[in-house]
């Protein structure tokens, strides 16, 4: 008996390690299906020498991407294999497979700081047919004009807002149209708290799940009003003109909030997530990427919802639209096989221009792709950015893609935690001196040497 | 029988030196290289010399978080050890479900650091919170008692079970012995069964401090080195040089930490081996 189950269990184990180490190699061997007609394949046949490796960083997009792949497989012939990093683990999975012979071909880096690691091995991408098909250059990450990098989603994030929620407190969306207006709101609300049962704003959560909503994105406005009145894009020191706005908005959301404002450093991303769920908030500072969990089991419908700009009483806030931009950029890698990259750059080509790449990535994965065959997206959040671009409202770009380190993050992030659990403006001091000097120092340990 | 042994030795030892080889040594040499290196893939490496030293050195982090961990070592090694083998002693005596109780302090041991760290982070956090204190990402003395009370309740099963195996096989000749000669309780434990547990002594306190100062799913998992880096140790912050920052140099540093990381570690415990080595007595 001890024998059978020693033997069974060797066996599982056996099989265990065949199927972990084969699982790439499958894929990548798998051959077009012999449903193709002849003449498909012969077209496609230039293209076949290659094949594809894609390092994918979004994990609540890898079915949609392994469906595509499988798509491009077998009506090209190329093998597409698509891995995808665990959430947060993209840049240390990404050096470890481009440490190996069968690297990634097709990988991401978030922006000019990102690159900074992966410059020497990004294929200049000028000249490619998937830079042509960009709407705008601007989505190109550039550097002395070799083009490093293509932005193939575009996100947006604001305050979403309970619509039903804000009309039980006697209020509509129209109603909030500066940082003003909103304050009023929020404090009403607060007032009323006990007796209208839910709060303004969702917890803004200083755990690590959460607190990139604050220290990064809510960030990037003083940082956008701020390069926007200098007239830069990018600096080695910033001045934090803009800081007084910034306090504000903190206050407004760590005094009007679900929770006491010292429990926030416990808060996560899920926390402020299901408390906007179970409608115990009517704001929810976050991003189009939540339009799936918020809309999913028929939680929400699109009447409920909308998605308005962070007011914080800077700029043209008559004019001022959502936060739109990119963080995520496409990069091929220079250190492939010639036929390799030929075949990366023919499947980008095919997933952002056929009916098929660009229906997926409208449907399944939900984007809105900056290239000029883009198919619409379903996502409410994502046509509300349309309409406001359309309404003449001026998107605010995303700066934090310049910010210094993501230890000038964590500095920020812990001085905004200590601020809100003692609201003090010795604290609030050392907010601006991580921001401010912080930057200074960090920039200097990231580009000084 | 001992020439069926050398003659089969080879194919006995040979897959695991190989993979030893290739999974320790061969990554060792390496790292050590790299360590002296400017790099973001580990195969296309620029030399840099000894500038990558001269850095982590003088990363003021870096003491800091050396400092932080030997303070942590010292304690969580006191702590762990003498509670341990307070509870070996307990559940050595004639008593009923002493099985139980083992079982029962030995199970933490049997979870993974991070989920610990989790488990213990939203604990903690509901006493501070009730206590009207700040939690534990803003409160360094918090996060330094909270890796302590984390490491204890992982670790004291461990030991325990250890120092029981010791106690259990001090002969019971000399216990006997003794009790004729009139000694005491604490005479026995002091005269004769501490120095017949010395070598579960050295195997405790080896094991203690090497994972006191290895420490860092509990540390990441718990404090992630909140507040500010003030409660962050060694391997965390040898973490953070590798991935908070981007830029070719900071993995080179990160490196170098790591290698002066692994020397202090492998002084710390050959000194402690030889001096409790010393005081071990062969029965």
């Amino acid at each position: 008996m001890k024998k059978v189950i020693a033997l069974l269990l060797s066996l599982t184990m056996v099989v265990g390690m065949l199927t972990g180490c084969g699982g790439s190699s499958e894929e990548a061997a798998a051959p077009a299906p012999a449903t193709e007609d002849a003449a498909d394949a012969e077209e496609a046949a230039p293209a076949a020498d290659g094949s594809v490796y894609y390092l994918n960083f979004k994990p609540e997009q890898d079915e949609a991407w392994q469906n595509l792949a499988a798509a491009y497989t077998a009506e090209t012939g190329v093998p597409v294999t698509v891995v995808t990093a665990a959430s947060g683990e993209y840049e240390t999975t990404l050096m470890a497979e481009m440490g190996k012979s069968e690297a990634p071909t097709l990988f991401q880096v978030n922006g000019p700081v990102g690159l900074a690691n992966w410059k020497d091995y990004c294929y200049d991408l000028a000249g490619s047919d998937v830079y042509g098909e960009l709407t705008s250059d601007s989505f190109a990450l550039t550097e002395d004009g070799v083009v490093y990098g293509i932005g193939y989603v575009i996100e947006s994030y604001g305050l979403i807002v309970n619509k039903t929620l804000l009309a039980e407190a006697g209020y509509a969306v129209e109603d909030i149209n500066s940082f003003e207006t909103l304050k009023a709101v929020a404090e009403d609300i607060t007032a009323r708290k006990d007796e209208l049962g839910f709060a303004a704003f969702s917890s803004a959560g200083m755990d690590g799940s959460s607190d990139w909503r604050f220290k990064t994105h809510l960030a990037n406005l003083p940082i956008y009003f701020e390069y926007q009145a200098d007239g830069i894009s990018a600096t080695d020191a910033i001045k934090g003109t803009y800081l007084d706005n910034y306090r504000a908005m903190w206050d407004l959301y760590i005094n009007n909030s679900t929770c006491a404002p010292a429990d926030l450093s416990a808060k996560t991303g899920d926390d402020s997530r299901n408390e906007f769920l179970a409608g115990e908030a009517v704001f929810f500072q976050n991003g189009s990427w939540e339009y799936g969990s918020l809309t999913a089991d028929g939680a929400y419908t699109d009447d409920d919802l909308a998605m308005i700009p962070i007011y914080v009483g800077a700029g043209d806030e008559a004019n001022q639209g959502l936060c739109t931009g990119t963080e995520n950029y496409w990069c091929v890698n220079a250190f492939a096989a010639e036929e390799d990259i030929q075949a990366t750059l023919d499947f980008m080509y095919w997933c952002v221009s056929s009916e098929e790449g660009t229906t997926a990535m409208a449907n399944d994965m939900g984007f809105v792709i900056p290239f000029k065959g883009a198919a619409e997206s379903p996502n409410l959040f994502v046509k509300q950015d349309t309409e406001y671009t359309a309404a003449g409202k001026v998107p605010v770009s995303w700066n934090f893609t310049t910010m210094p380190s993501e230890e000038w993050k964590n500095g920020v992030g812990t001085a905004l935690t200590q601020y809100a659990a003692d609201q003090t403006d010795a604290n609030w001091d050392n907010v601006v001196s991580a921001f401010v000097d912080g930057w200074a120092t960090e920039y200097a340990l990231a580009n000084g040497q | 029988m001992e020439k069926a042994l050398k003659k089969w030795f080879p194919v006995f030892v040979l897959p695991t030196l190989a993979a030893f080889c290739v999974g320790f040594i061969w990554p060792f040499i390496q790292g050590i290289y790299l360590s002296f290196c400017q790099f973001i893939t580990v195969d296309n490496a620029k030399w840099a010399g000894i500038s990558n030293y001269v850095k982590a050195l003088s990363d003021e982090t870096f003491g800091d978080s050396f400092i932080f961990t030997v303070v942590f070592a010292f304690v969580s090694t006191i702590l762990i050890n003498g509670i341990a083998f307070a509870i070996a002693l307990a559940l050595t005596k004639e008593m009923k479900g002493t099985n139980i109780f083992r079982t029962v302090f030995f199970m933490p041991n049997l979870i993974g650091g991070i989920v610990l760290g989790y488990i213990w982070q939203i604990l903690l956090n509901c006493i501070l919170s009730n206590l009207a204190q700040p939690l534990l990402a803003l409160n360094s003395t918090a996060g330094f008692w909270g890796i302590i009370i984390l490491m204890c309740w992982q670790q004291i099963g461990y030991m325990m079970i250890i120092y029981v195996a010791g106690l259990q096989n001090v002969p019971p000749d000399l216990l006997e012995a003794a009790a004729i000669d009139g000694a005491n309780a604490i005479q026995t434990l002091v005269k004769v069964k501490l120095p017949m547990l010395m070598s579960s002594f050295t195997i405790c306190l080896f094991l203690t401090i090497t994972n006191s100062f290895k420490l860092f799913d509990q540390n990441l998992a718990l404090t992630a080195g909140e507040p500010a880096h003030a409660t962050e140790m060694l391997a965390l912050n040898i973490y953070n040089t590798f991935y908070a920052r981007s830029g070719p140099q900071w993995k080179g540093i990160g490196q170098a930490k790591a290698v002066i990381f692994f020397i202090l570690v492998v002084v710390i415990s050959l000194s402690q081996l030889y001096a409790t080595r010393s005081k071990e007595v062969q029965q």
